[in-house]
């Protein structure tokens, strides 16, 4: 048995070994390590593959990261096998919050952005919060973490090729629900579906109930050196979010543009 | 009612707390230390609005720049070690983004100035990025990022090379010129002496003091970068060192920067020498830009000195 050890690795990165490596899908991997970094359901990781990159990942298990293959630090973890190790920096960013007296949340997850949503769920069922789930996916074997969803609440699937659940888009499934009954409404995946979500919670007048966790070219992820600033209201995404209020977001740059490594705007 | 009274409160602190700085008026003596949170407009007028003097954007150069691999800034247990390798979207590019930055800036009250940081590799290159940049109300020349090959401190050591750059800014722009100085060097002097005798109108010191961490699970060196520039606590005695050794040799105005996160701090950087300070790895806590000017204004109260009167205080005690 690998021991496992907790360790809040703020500072420099802690190293942690692969003891464990699961196919979600076939282009997503969770890798588990023999060390639990104490992160909430929201907060984030950098990951270090040494000699290639560090990347923020989402924490769906407290001592696991769910990793899409998109570009070099990804494919390089991709290429690690059990027993390979990383360097962890964390848990960074803030957190979901469940507002006090909340009785019902909806949890929306496109694609891979079931991911920071997946712990959320859980922490919600054990709070005793009704936990309804709308996960979407481009094809059936690319739904993430369904079960763990069944398990927390009732769950709506949408596939782009109706391969499974609904054919079509989370925001079709959205227009049949009643936004104004849930208390709290969590939300992440591609920025076209975040923005239409936050874009349907304006006209229902609840962008206030909703949270969205954000993605944005990181480097320090300590609120220091500003890549990930947003506009209008430079929100820091590292430090202010990952998770940002919807209606802080109304009229910012989101489903525009955002920044690459060197600051330039690229649209979407 | 109240709101009023704390507003004439503000006025008042804030006019004890005013500096003027190459001609530029701060409502107070701190600033937003360049390679910080500077990277968009709407990131500097928070910053702005969150109560500090004087706004420094990201380091500007010609080109697009992605900079180094991450990791590119850890927390060590005593600061901060950083290898951004100077990214920022060209000077082209970040115009638009700096008249932002000048209009959200400048809608303030009292304003708030808008330094523009930039860097190149010869004095001609200084010049077009400064020229492409007009809004900026002073430019802060960067000869001293420790990390950017053909960049940087490569130039910020060389006190003859530092001297051609401000004098053909000098000749071509109309704004300060700033000068950031870098530590890593045996006399710091020597290269403040060579801007000032070139007509810059400040120095700024200091910029990261070289350093290395290196992971010892694997050996690796934890900067993509593989070295860097050390910020943050660790290098404040260094920084009044210097800012000390400067102000018994200049006689233009020194802002004190490196490892301000207190009003202590920025109270002991300026008893050193500097007219103002530049607060950076401590922005994550973006509240820091109204915690050091008030702690900085009560302090002058309780003591009731002027703002001026702690400038080099240590020079006349002993």
């Amino acid at each position: 048995m690998t021991d496992t050890k907790e360790a809040n690795a703020t500072k420099r990165p802690i190293n942690a070994t692969i003891i464990k490596i699961v196919d979600e899908t076939p282009s997503i991997k969770t890798f588990f390590f023999d060390t639990h970094i104490p992160a909430c359901a929201g907060q984030f990781s950098m990951v270090w593959i040494r000699g290639v990159d560090e990347i923020p990942m989402s924490m769906p298990y407290t001592n696991g990261i769910t990793v899409q293959k998109v570009g070099d630090a990804t494919s390089a973890l991709f290429g690690l096998g059990v027993g390979d190790c990383v360097g962890l920096r964390g848990p960074f960013g803030n957190t979901f919050n469940i507002p006090s007296g909340a009785k019902s949340t909806l949890l929306i997850g496109g694609g891979v952005g079931a991911a920071p949503l997946a712990p959320l769920a859980e922490v919600a069922k054990e709070a005793g919060i009704a936990v309804t789930a709308i996960l979407g996916a481009r094809t059936s074997e690319e739904l993430l973490f369904q079960n763990r969803f069944e398990k927390a609440g009732k769950v709506i699937i949408t596939t782009d090729d109706g391969t499974a659940g609904h054919r079509g888009f989370v925001t079709d499934m959205l227009e049949t629900l009643d936004l104004g009954g849930f208390d709290l409404i969590c939300v992440c995946g591609p920025e076209p579906m975040m923005v239409r979500i936050l874009d349907m919670a304006v006209d229902k007048g609840v962008e206030a109930k909703t949270q969205f966790s954000l993605h944005r070219y990181f480097k320090c992820a300590i609120g220091v050196c500003g890549a990930c600033c947003m506009d209008d209201e430079g929100l820091r995404v590292c430090k202010d979010g990952p998770v940002i209020s919807g209606d802080r977001l109304v009229g910012s740059e989101l489903g525009k543009y955002k920044r690459d490594a060197s600051s330039l705007k690229i649209y979407f | 009612m109240q709101d009023k009274d704390n507003k004439k409160a503000d006025v008042q602190a804030s006019e004890k707390l005013g500096v003027t700085i190459t001609g530029l008026k701060l409502a107070n003596p701190t600033m937003l230390a360049a390679g910080v949170l500077g990277s968009s407009g709407a990131s500097l007028v928070r910053v702005a609005k969150a109560g500090t003097g004087a706004v420094i954007t990201k380091s500007i150069g010609i080109e697009p720049k992605e900079g180094h691999h991450n990791p590119s800034m850890v927390e060590l247990e005593c600061g901060y070690i950083n290898a951004m390798g100077l990214p920022n979207p060209g000077y082209s590019n970040f115009a638009k983004e700096l008249q932002v930055a000048k209009n959200g800036c400048g809608a303030l009250i009292p304003s708030v100035p808008v330094i523009a940081s930039i860097f190149g590799a010869s004095p001609e290159e200084f010049v077009t990025i400064a020229e492409g940049l007009k809004v900026a109300d002073a430019f802060e020349l960067n000869v001293s990022c420790p990390h950017a090959s053909g960049f940087g401190a490569s130039v910020g050591t060389d006190p003859v090379l530092v001297g051609e750059i401000v004098r053909a800014m000098k000749k071509h722009i109309h704004v300060p010129v700033w000068v950031k100085l870098t530590p890593n060097v045996t006399d710091i002097v020597e290269v403040g002496l060579a801007a000032q005798k070139s007509g810059a109108d400040a120095v700024c010191a200091i910029n990261t003091v070289r350093a290395m961490a290196i992971d010892i699970e694997t050996g690796y060196p934890i900067l993509g970068n593989r070295f860097g520039g050390m910020s943050g606590p660790a290098i404040k005695p260094v920084a009044i060192k210097c800012v000390y050794d400067l102000y018994q040799y200049l006689d233009i105005p020194i802002i004190g920067v490196g490892g301000i996160s207190t009003w202590r701090d920025a109270v002991e950087m300026m008893m050193a020498g500097a007219s103002a300070v530049q607060i950076g790895s401590a922005a994550a806590d973006i509240e820091v830009f109204s915690r050091v000017p008030s702690g900085i204004g009560n302090f002058i109260e309780k003591k009731n000195m002027r703002i001026s009167e702690i400038v080099g205080l240590a020079h006349r005690m002993g």
